[in-house]
């Protein structure tokens, strides 16, 4: 029989070769998947995985999908260091998205170089008003955070969707649930001509580099990682955790809203029912897949883009249903889970079960006190 | 008040709570062996998508039913093998199982959109429906919610008068010393797990095949996650999960009440509902911390490693 053993200490080079076995693991399965559902597996994974990024365009748009995963998951990524299980970053997006569409459309008539950022601002602060909700009820009543964020991810989708076939719904919009299309002052430039790569990658990366400088060389990031690592010891540190936990809300808060104004001031232009397809949530795999890191939350949101970007194009050239990358989404995270396993224990072969034998031992003290023959016989039985 | 109105809401509270009591129930086994399962969402979506898919090919809802909780026990099985033997964090294990859960019942039920079966239907007990607005409230339902309020007073007798009972709370208070009195805590906290699969899964497959007979993208809608905190508001006594159940039931459907009132709210206002309540809840029961201290198992969520 297999049995696992505590290797004592955590490998370094499996923590970092995990996410690596679970991207085979989940290549392998999803061929398995495309041979029973009848498609040549080469050519499914050359079109998921090569084809979208085979072009410029192509890259420029794995940029377009990436920007607000990058964000969302960076953000979780400070909230897990600190133990703080925000599973909220798709309802921040969507507040984010919603106030900054908000800003914009009371402004449509405004123009200036202070239009967009504004915009943007109003778009970080709503996504910080829906993170310090379950920061709140965390530090003042103890509510758990998993639950209070998953219920308000339904509450602020229902929020998003009053608003569009309400108070925002483009009043010369033929009834349509949308708003009206935002001005040119408010529509983040673009960085390269001919693609739509929009300066919201460009803060996804800034966001990158200030949050690993934050928590690796400022003392309240390293105070939030002491507290996620070990609650009593930052207590007892004197480290203030009720504000750390508060900070890791509105970093996180902050970052998702900022992912969702962009995507309406970006790619979109204007709100829409349906401005994201889940990217809150597939920013939980991305975060745990890039280990909590910036660098490596940086890899693992370009590979969850190119998911998004191969689903899209599976449908199209090949007819596979779109609900393939959720798929692939859950079962790289499983398999993640899996294999993050061998980070900590090892698998051994148990042998044949040792025969009984009882040793005639009498365990001398270790004190070589004269008190040796008190000790009783010990039998070491191997079980 | 109309009083037939009345009536119509109260029915209608006992058939929306119904698939949340399955669920809560099978939950608050698992977390009383002192797994904490937060997969619910996911399994529940599988035993919708693979029970409408059954009942639709077969046309036997017994059959849609079996295979939703068979679709359930596969998935508590993954989840089992991973936290369980690989001894991953239960925790993100169970977000992962409603991830995986609401990607696959996602590709599997594309064909499905928009199709429609005959949903179960009522079977009114004899003389006892016969009884005014009691009879139609209480006594003319399907039979699944018959069986979850039996499978509540089993469960109950289960966990205050049996040895088996007993040792599931054991397990879920302090599985070392369990393990050293020789109960096996490993096989026990399987079995909770997949008895919690099963009953999400049979959960899913009410709401694909009795409430609204048909498959959609996420119909589950939280759900699972509204069972969580139902556990929590019961302080994981079955008693209480019932009453949680149908007063989780008549939150869900505050807003056709509201609306059939002539509230002028936007429906979409009036959705959240349920979702605030179950924060309002929380934060009320929270609040307390010493009486879910008093009333958890005290290893929930912990992973436990054998020593055998």
């Amino acid at each position: 029989m297999f049995k696992l053993e505590s290797r004592g200490h955590d490998s370094k080079l499996l923590a970092y070769a995990s996410p690596l076995f679970a991207g085979v693991l989940t290549l392998i399965c999803g061929s398995i998947l495309f041979v029973l559902l009848g498609k040549p597996p080469l050519e499914t994974l050359y079109t998921f995985f090569i084809l979208p990024i085979s072009d410029l365009y192509g890259l420029s748009e794995l940029g377009v999908k990436a920007a607000p995963i990058l964000l969302c998951a960076i953000g979780l990524a400070v909230c897990y260091r600190a133990n703080v299980w925000n599973i909220g970053a798709e309802g921040q997006l969507l507040m984010g998205g919603l106030v900054g569409s908000w800003a914009a459309l009371s402004l449509l008539d405004a123009q200036g170089m202070w239009v967009l950022p504004s915009v943007l601002i109003a778009g970080m602060l709503g996504g910080i008003f829906w993170a310090v909700i379950p920061a709140y009820l965390k530090t003042h009543f103890n509510t758990n955070e998993i639950l209070s964020t998953i219920m308000l991810n339904y509450i602020s989708l229902n929020i998003l969707l009053f608003a569009v076939h309400g108070p925002l719904k483009d009043p010369h919009g033929y009834n349509f649930p949308e708003s009206a299309l935002f001005s040119a002052a408010q529509e983040l430039p673009i960085l390269f001509d001919g693609t739509r790569l929009h300066l919201g990658a460009g803060l996804a990366l800034l966001a990158v580099v200030v949050v690993w400088v934050f928590l690796s060389k400022t003392f309240v990031g390293f105070q939030m990682q002491v507290l996620g690592k070990d609650a009593r010891s930052a207590h007892f540190a004197g480290f203030k955790d009720k504000k750390l936990v508060w900070l890791a809300f509105i970093i996180c808060g902050a970052l998702a809203g900022l992912a969702g104004v962009s995507e309406v001031t970006g790619p979109i232009g204007q709100l829409v029912p349906n401005i994201s397809p889940g990217y809150g949530f597939s920013a939980i795999i991305v975060a745990f897949l890039g280990r909590l890191h910036p660098i490596g939350i940086l890899f693992a949101s370009l590979l969850m883009a190119l998911m998004y970007l191969g689903g899209e194009m599976a449908q199209i050239n090949l007819g596979l249903p779109l609900a393939m990358t959720g798929l692939f989404q859950g079962m790289l995270l499983f398999f993640l889970l899996a294999c993050d396993i061998f980070i900590g224990y090892r698998v051994v072969i148990n042998k044949r079960k040792p025969t009984r034998h009882i040793e005639p031992a009498v365990l001398s003290n270790p004190s070589g006190a004269s008190t040796s023959n008190l000790a009783p016989p010990v039998s070491l039985e191997n079980k | 008040m109309d009083i037939n109105l009345i009536t119509n809401i109260l029915y209608m509270t006992i058939i929306t709570g119904t698939p949340i009591l399955f669920v809560a129930l099978g939950e608050l086994v698992c977390e009383k062996s002192g797994v904490l399962n937060l997969g619910q969402e996911g399994m529940m979506l599988m035993g919708a998508v693979f029970g409408f898919i059954v009942a639709y090919h077969t046309e036997s809802l017994l059959l849609g039913f079996t295979f939703a909780m068979i679709a359930g026990v596969l998935m508590s099985l993954l989840f089992g093998v991973i936290s369980m033997h690989l001894n991953a964090n239960q925790v993100a294990t169970g977000l992962a199982l409603t991830i995986f859960g609401s990607g696959l019942s996602a590709f599997v039920g594309i064909d499905y959109i928009g199709k429609g079966l005959e949903g179960l239907s009522k079977s009114n007990i004899p003389l006892l429906s016969d009884i005014p607005v009691l009879g139609k409230i209480l006594f003319s339902h399907d039979i699944l919610v018959y069986i979850s309020i039996m499978l509540a007073a089993v469960l109950y007798y289960f966990f205050k008068n049996t040895r088996a009972g007993l040792i599931v709370k054991a397990v879920g208070e302090s599985p070392e010393s369990s393990e050293a009195i020789g109960l096996p805590v490993l096989k026990v906290r399987y079995l909770a797990i997949l008895f919690g699969g099963a009953m999400a899964g049979l959960a899913g497959a009410y709401l694909s095949l009795v409430i609204t007979p048909l498959w959609a993208d996420n119909m589950t809608a939280g759900r699972g996650w509204i069972a969580l905190a139902l556990v929590v508001f019961a302080s994981w006594r079955v008693e209480r999960a019932i009453i949680g159940a149908y007063l989780f039931g008549f939150m869900s459907i505050m807003h056709l009440i509201l609306q059939g009132f002539g509230v002028s709210i936007s429906s979409n206002l009036l959705a959240t509902l349920p979702y605030v309540v179950t924060i309002v809840v929380l934060v009320f029961l929270s609040k307390n911390q010493a009486r879910i201290k008093l009333f958890a198992p005290v290893s929930l969520g912990k992973p436990f490693h054998s020593n055998r």
